[in-house]
């Protein structure tokens, strides 16, 4: 086993799987890897109740702040194959303690599964088939509500009560159409508090909160798709106004996948900004792991088992008890050595920028084996934490051929059975290719191994919950409310020609039908408030929070106000900064606020001459110019709301050029 | 007969999967006014309406199909789910005890179908082991379905079969008993077997589980496994409950079968002991003793079968203002025992006193109990109770109502003296009545109190 370079080895095989940066990356790339990816956009609904019990939505609390924690264990259950699903699997395995923290004020018994559900929440479920009427989908018949089991704990009962309300459905993007599966409405699931060595902690507060679910096809071939889709959906559902804004509010899982690669999906990114990148190192590693792949065959001779074995370093093996392995062991850890067949070289192949194919093992030992990091090093790891000889001994230790490598583990002797399993499962799945399962995202683009990849077995009924017929009446109620759509509000903001750099925030705080009201009703011109919204209010926004009474309706009223006062629109921005502050204030008292006095333009204009005089005496400029810039800085705020600043401006000129003229 | 190709439709649906011949378990592409849906045809619930027609789409999930809107439907294939529980060997070992499990019905272990959502109990030891595993680690575990009845169908001829068997068990050498029971009456048939099966050499013990066991977080395996340790290795040789102590997975508890009760609709900890501490705590290694004076495990054979129980006993729940024509009308229909589950101390408003008169000159045997569930039927306290008590109404100590019933059924099934069956009513069998009322038997805590608080957030889990 000859000694490899880890770091020259990590960026020759980068190279050789053809990584580019996100930033120089083309659409021929993507084809070039058979990037193929689809969205599962999940939504909080803004409803009063949760979905299944009756609790407040909304009431978040921190960490510490609960009033009663108890202890459950996620015991798998049965497939109708007489099988255990691969994730219920591995959960056991986990042998997790999960802990729930429960607040009084946002959960009860349902909660925690020590009662049966209570009839769906009917504001939730009229949202939601809104949602499904403006995403074209095909509406149920009836509404099943069905439980698709997580054995993660993320919630107590151990499955998540959804239920379809629509399939097969659209939604056009500005270069093709996207295909969805289905949408449907869940409970949505607790927070993680913590999760260390055996016990997992979490909080309830989220739990229960009525969530929808829309899943697209894999439609999308590149990274900006998936990121245009994500938003297109996100917009849809802030259209109804009807649904939660802020963090956590809504979620993407996004489902990846390389030619040849598997679905591998995601899970809770939070931004749809890190979209593209995930998407993109994501559709990478899999073309990476397939490159390990074809490796591993190739020195196998096609065959895909390898010969895998492992030994245990006890205190008699002295000449390896040194670094790590002596640290663990006086940790009274178990030290087991895995010969890595065929992995020399691979170990330390690129799979994500930073992220190196063994990090794939040392990940899945925190997850399954519960062993927390440090739990592993490798003959091919970058931090040299042995003198150089112990790896030679280590292979020797090992029997190990010459395009073989090793892994050294390390935990409490009960998860010792399931750390060799996990590190010599996740070898063999290396030799046929990617395997299927959920990744945690992180801020910069990378992922790590969360849970395997639940199978379609686990969805059954829920036996506790009676059928819910949808009539045609009722749909049809429903659909005479429903929004514009998304793609028709683009039309609509191009007609207005409203500049293009404010489309995303007003799409997403649902500001177009706030313009069209106000340029109908008021008569004012729609690109004047798409900017005055999309511009100074945005930037309003930007630098504080408004008061809590404060909504986008004032703002409509505020315009009508000007309208009826005739009013100048200028006059709109300080009206606003004070009601951004003062909702509950009256317009008079806001225009009092901000000093405003009706006046004539000749009232206004009339002290200009004096001041015009005055600025001659004092200037500093020669320049006319700057002249009536400096008088339009004296006159400006009694003008506003009074005149266009445009007029104040012409007569200013006027007058100078009089006075100069003289 | 004919299979029934159309498992649970009716009248409009039906006839609509007849038109198009479609059959159960059929794939199906349907178009509607709404689009079209295609997936598997799944049976019906019986009591569901005739206007949907139930999908599984390839996604998983369920959905119905409104038969107003069908345009058309076609099959398109055809598959017909089968769904067992896999059985695996029990494996046996000598060197561990034997337990007999006998089966009521209850849905102790099940699992689910997945494509009909029914349920189907496991049973069989290789079942049980199929779903936990962990019992072979415990014991060896012998099974015998003695009937598949419903908690709420359970009664007296299923109390007497089942204490038959358990004597033939005991016969046979079996180390203790598990009787898997559904939870809603699990309190009756513990006090029925607690009257009918004494001195028992060997632990009996009733499991029940709250959450079906098809759920992941279901309290059935865990019950399981502390009943097989409670009845394979415990040394408390009576009848008694053991379902969870707190909510949590955590530990069980040991109920004495006459002093025990379901105490909430839902609750995983839910049965509690009334009126004392339970016996014991159980987890799945070891058992800690509370109460001091529980019968020891025996390794002789012996033991009292009493199989006896008359149903011509009742019990009446009295509500203010109650009038005397209810009584009358028991006593008329022939009831020869009744059991009144009365206000506070022990009583019942004066109208119903001509009506106690009439039933004691019957030879009615009339019993109080009391609605407060804890607490002593203290009838010398005011006059009225001794008035009730010289209309022949005999007061019950802190008997729990439910095990009153039970013990009178069980007495008239002995004997219509009426003498004898007070004083076999008034002389314990097994802490049915205790002489004493421990300080900590009473312990209903009330939320919002800042020391309860401090309690429920940091020890009870």
């Amino acid at each position: 086993m000859k000694r490899i370079d880890p770091e020259k080895n990590f960026l020759l095989t980068r190279k050789e799987t053809g990584y580019v940066d996100l930033k120089d990356a083309t659409a021929e790339d993507y084809r070039r890897i058979g990037f193929m990816s689809g969205l599962e956009v999940h939504q909080q609904l803004k409803t009063r109740k949760k979905l299944f019990c009756r609790c407040m939505a909304g009431i978040y609390h921190d960490h510490d702040n609960f009033d009663a924690e108890l202890i459950r264990h996620m015991r798998p259950t049965l497939s109708e194959l007489g099988e255990y699903d691969g994730t219920a699997l591995m959960e056991f395995r986990t042998r997790k303690q999960i802990i729930y923290r429960i607040n009084n004020e946002n959960a009860c018994t349902y909660e925690v599964d020590d009662t049966p559900p209570f009839p769906i929440d009917r504001e939730a479920l009229e949202i939601a088939l809104e949602i499904s009427l403006l995403s074209k989908l095909n509406i149920v018949g009836e509404v099943h509500i069905t439980r698709k089991q997580y054995l993660d704990g993320s919630i107590p009962t151990g499955f998540q009560r959804t239920a379809i309300l629509g399939v097969e459905g659209e939604i056009q993007l500005s270069g093709k159409k996207v295909r969805l599966i289905q949408l449907s409405i869940e409970e949505d699931s607790c927070r993680e508090v913590s999760d260390i060595g055996h016990t997992r902690i979490y909080k309830t507060d989220r739990l229960g909160m009525p969530l929808i679910e829309t899943v697209t096809y894999p439609d999308m071939e590149t990274p900006w798709e998936l990121a245009e889709a994500a938003e297109y959906i996100r917009f849809l559902n802030r259209s109804t106004g009807k649904v939660r804004t802020g963090i956590g509010a809504g979620r993407e899982d996004v489902n990846v996948s390389c030619r040849g690669g598997s679905r591998v999906e995601i899970k809770g990114v939070a931004h749809n900004s890190w979209i593209p990148l995930l998407s993109h190192n994501e559709a990478f590693r899999q073309f990476a792991l397939l490159k390990i792949r074809d490796k591993l065959l190739k020195r196998n001779n096609g065959e895909s088992t390898p010969e895998i074995s492992h030994r245990e370093i006890t205190p008699a093996d002295r000449h390896l008890i040194t670094g790590p392995v002596s640290d663990a062991m006086e940790k009274g850890y178990r030290v087991i050595a895995i010969r890595m067949a065929n992995c020399r070289g691979l170990l330390s192949h690129f799979i994500q920028p930073g992220h190196m194919f063994a990090d794939e093992f040392s990940n899945r030992l925190k997850v399954i084996a519960c062993i927390e990091k440090p739990n592993m090093t490798h003959s091919e790891a970058t931090e040299q934490l042995f003198d150089q000889p112990f790896w030679k001994k280590a292979a020797d230790f090992m029997n190990c051929m010459e395009n073989d490598a090793v892994i050294i583990l390390w935990g409490p002797d009960e998860d010792i059975p399931t750390a060799i399993e996990t590190v010599e499962e996740r070898l063999q799945m290396a030799y046929k290719g990617v395997p299927n399962e959920t990744r945690k995202s992180f801020p910069d683009g990378t992922t790590i191994f969360e849970r395997v990849l639940p199978g379609s077995d686990r969805m059954y009924p829920d036996t506790d919950s009676a059928p819910i017929p949808l009539t045609d009446e009722y749909i049809e109620s429903l659909r005479k409310d429903i929004p514009v759509d998304i793609s028709e509000r683009y039309r609509q903001m191009i007609d207005w020609k409203i500049p293009e750099d404010t489309y995303r925030y007003l799409l997403s705080k649902n500001m177009v039908p706030l313009i069209e009201n106000i340029s109908a009703d008021y008569g004012f011109d729609p690109c004047y408030i798409g900017r005055f919204l999309g511009h100074r209010y945005k930037n309003l926004e930007g630098k504080s929070k408004p008061h809590k009474n404060f909504s986008h309706s004032i703002i409509g009223e505020m315009f009508g106000f000007i309208a009826s006062k005739r009013l100048d629109p200028e006059i709109a921005f300080p009206m606003l900064k004070v009601l951004y502050e003062h909702p509950g204030m009256r317009f008079e008292s806001v225009l009092t606020t901000i000093g405003y006095r009706p006046a004539t333009i000749d009232e206004i204009t009339e002290p200009a001459s004096f001041l015009y005089e005055k600025f001659r005496q004092e200037r500093r400029s020669d320049s006319e110019e700057a002249g009536i810039n400096w008088l339009m800085g004296q006159l400006r705020k009694q003008a506003t709301g009074n005149i266009p600043m445009e007029d104040l401006r012409e007569r200013l000129t006027m007058l100078t050029e009089k006075t100069n003229n003289l | 007969m004919a299979e029934d190709i159309f498992q649970g439709y009716k009248g409009r649906a039906l006839e609509l999967l007849k038109k198009y011949n479609l059959r159960v378990w059929g794939q199906a592409r349907i178009n509607t006014t709404r689009g079209l849906f295609t997936g598997t045809v799944l049976p019906r619930s019986e009591n569901d309406d005739d206007l949907h027609i139930v999908l599984k789409i390839v996604t998983g999930y369920n959905i119905g199909i409104d038969v107003n809107t069908v345009t058309s439907m076609e099959e398109t294939g055809y598959q017909k789910a089968n769904y067992k529980i896999p059985e695996k060997e029990f494996p046996y070992s000598d060197d561990k005890p034997t337990v007999k499990l006998f089966g009521t019905g209850g849905t102790i272990a099940s699992r689910l179908d997945y494509r009909t959502g029914a349920v189907i109990p496991a049973f069989s030891p290789g079942e049980l082991y199929g779903a936990v595993p962990e019992l072979a680690d415990i014991c060896n575990i012998n099974t015998e379905k003695l009937f598949a009845v419903f908690s709420e169908n359970m009664g007296p001829e299923q109390y007497i079969t089942l204490a038959k068997a358990i004597g033939k068990e005991i016969d046979n050498g079996a180390d203790g008993i598990m009787i898997g029971h559904g939870t809603d009456t699990l309190h009756h048939t513990a006090a029925a077997l607690s009257f009918m099966v004494q001195d028992s050499p060997i632990p009996i013990i009733l499991v029940g589980s709250q959450r079906s066991s098809d759920r992941p977080s279901s309290d059935a395996a865990l019950n399981l496994m502390h009943a097989s340790y409670a009845a394979g290795h415990g040394d408390i040789a009576e009848v008694m409950v053991c379902m969870f102590g707190p909510t949590s997975d955590d530990y069980g508890f040991l109920h004495r079968g006459t002093r025990v009760r379901k105490m909430h609709s839902s609750y995983r900890s839910t049965f509690r002991t009334i009126g004392d501490t339970p016996v014991a705590t159980v987890t799945r290694t070891g058992l800690t003793h509370i109460k001091k004076d529980a019968r020891p495990r025996r390794k002789d054979r012996k033991v009292k079968i009493l199989p006896y129980f008359s149903e011509e006993v009742t019990m009446f729940y009295y509500y203010p203002h109650m009038k005397p024509e209810i009584l009358d009308s028991l006593v008329d229909m022939g009831y020869k025992g009744i059991i009144i589950v009365g206000t506070g101390l022990g009583h019942v408003n004066r109208e119903l006193y001509p009506a106690l008169q009439r039933a004691k000159e019957k030879g009615v045997s009339v019993f109080m109990t009391l609605q407060t569930i804890w607490g002593y039927v203290h009838m010398f306290v005011y006059e009225t109770g001794r008035d009730m008590m010289a209309l022949g109404v005999v007061p019950l100590g802190n008997m729990l109502p439910e095990v009153a019933w039970v013990k009178l059924g069980w007495v008239l099934g002995q004997t219509d003296d009426p003498e004898k069956i007070k004083e076999m009513m008034l002389t314990p069998v097994t802490h049915e009545i205790t002489e004493r009322e421990p300080y900590n038997g009473y312990l209903v805590y009330q939320g919002g109190v800042p020391e309860v608080e401090e309690f429920v957030r940091r020890f009870r889990k």
